[in-house]
């Protein structure tokens, strides 16, 4: 009951404090003489949502951010595995990930252009490396994790090594695997965004770039609100899908 | 439900580590089909490490290790079942569902495994918890769900690792008598392996009781009388000597 209360009334206080503070022009160190209030940007948020232009900039984020992000999980879960359960696998690949992981993915920016023939795939590209690390990582955690009892129960009721991995590897790292499929969303959409901000020529990253180069600040507060809900929407639909899959986890742990 | 036969295991001059830390040198054992041997030995002697050898789990160190007459044991199989203390089940799996993975591994058509599974959940007393998750049940249930699993396999042995160690005293005893009562029709030869020494002369048919060096003594059931203290007076000695050693 208290949480449908305070939460509504802890954004309300925040667009009141944000609407009081430029309608007042504070100037006290920080300024928001110049700085457009919560009406300026639903002014302007109304007059976007009018245009086809609105819709598809965000069409345009989610297909590079869910492409980018797909490719991340199967990738990302299949070389996890891999890599914790073979110690072959491991020797090959390890060294490779733990010298590329530390870059961040934007800094791959100047790599997507040389490597990619259109900007797209080179957006996308950036997308994937930023989910692929988080999802590798948890994936590996959540193999070495899992009880060996399971495996060796399956083992001796006659299970085959791809019979394990089918019925007690997959299904057991699921829980750890969401926790990595979470962070990847998060820093997915902070590299698309920036992605499209250095290189786009659409997306809602461009877009809101577009609007601080001509001055445009209701524009940029509108693309900002934009990247923020669909952020939101995205990450609540990968712990909705995380929940629905791991229900047989106990309550505490979930 | 199988016309499978019993199997027998023999250990030969079987030497084992675990961890890197050798526990057993030197076991002969031999298991006679469809009988109960029971293991008994202070903890850390290798009886854990004993039966994932004769499951196919651990490769012995030095010695040989076969089942049905000579055929060595190379890696685990459906012939060989292990059971565990706790914690075996799937947690994501319903109790028939795990019962299920069992006669899926066995080959039997998906359109029966239900009624087979339930069948089984029925044999060892859990009719109307079928579709609990492990995590809903006790822990003599979950036990029971593990017995009817490893029945459904089919195993020509059944090799037990103090599957009811952590039970209560009372449920404790509740599935021994159960277990003594499934056995009755499972064409299986039994390794049951524990430290209570009760449990051991109320299931076995021959007794085994191993110290630091292999078999310390074998005894039959009723072969005389005062046997409970025969064995406790081994298993102090054997306690005695590793204490020593």
């Amino acid at each position: 009951m208290t949480a449908k209360l305070v939460r509504p009334a802890s954004l309300a206080a925040a667009l009141l404090a944000w609407h009081v503070l430029t309608a007042a022009d504070v100037r006290l160190w920080m300024r928001f003489d110049r700085f457009p209030g919560p009406l300026d940007v639903a002014r302007e948020l109304r007059r976007q949502v009018q245009h086809a232009q609105f819709y598809e900039d965000v069409a345009q984020s989610l297909v590079r951010i869910l492409t980018g992000f797909a490719l991340a999980a199967v990738l990302g879960v299949a070389l996890g595995i891999a890599v914790a359960r073979s110690p072959w696998a491991g020797h090959v690949l390890q060294p490779l990930f733990e010298v590329v992981r530390p870059i961040p993915a934007i800094a791959l920016v100047p790599v997507a252009i040389l490597l990619f023939p259109a900007n797209e795939q080179g957006i996308v590209f950036i997308t994937f490396v930023a989910a692929f690390f988080p999802i590798l990582v948890s994936t590996r955690h959540a193999v070495r994790a899992l009880p060996l009892v399971w495996e060796d129960a399956v083992r001796t009721l006659g299970g085959t090594r791809a019979r394990v991995l089918a019925t007690v590897v997959l299904p057991g790292v699921l829980p750890g695997v969401f926790g990595g499929l979470s962070v990847g969303m998060g820093v997915a959409w902070i590299c698309v965004i920036s992605a499209e901000m250095i290189s786009g020529d659409f997306g809602v990253g461009y877009r809101t770039w577009q609007a601080y180069t001509i001055v445009d600040y209701p524009g940029v507060l509108v693309g900002m609100i934009t990247i923020g809900l669909l952020g939101w929407l995205t990450s609540g639909a990968v712990e909705l899908a995380g929940r629905r899959a791991t229900r047989w986890l106990p309550r505490e742990t979930r | 439900m199988s016309e499978r036969s019993a199997l027998t295991l023999h250990a030969e001059g079987v030497a084992l580590s675990y961890g890197g830390t050798p526990v057993i040198t030197g076991l002969d054992l031999d298991v006679t089909a469809g009988e109960v041997l029971v293991v008994v030995g202070p903890s850390g002697c290798g009886k854990s490490t004993l039966l994932r050898a004769f499951a196919g789990l651990l490769p012995v160190a030095a010695g040989r290790v076969t089942a049905g007459g000579g055929v060595p044991v190379t890696g685990p199989s459906r012939d060989r079942a292990l059971v565990f203390q706790d914690d075996a089940l799937l947690p994501w799996r319903s109790a028939r569902r795990n019962v299920e993975l069992a006669l899926a591994l066995r080959g039997v058509p998906r359109r029966e495994r239900r009624a087979e599974a339930l069948a089984w959940l029925e044999r060892v007393g859990l009719t109307g918890k079928a579709e609990r998750l492990p995590r809903e049940l006790s822990g003599g249930m979950r036990q029971r769900v593990q017995l009817a699993r490893t029945l459904a396999a089919g195993p020509r042995a059944i090799l037990m690792d103090e599957p009811f160690g952590a039970l209560d005293a009372q449920t404790r005893g509740t599935m021994q008598r159960l277990l003594a009562d499934v056995l009755v029709d499972a064409p299986a030869t039994v390794v049951f392996v524990t430290h209570d020494v009760d449990e051991a002369l109320l299931l076995g048919d021959r007794i085994v009781v191993l110290g630091p060096d292999g078999v310390a003594a074998a005894f039959r059931r009723d072969e005389r009388p005062g046997l409970r203290d025969l064995i406790l007076a081994e298993l102090g000695v054997a306690v005695l000597k590793e204490e020593a050693a």
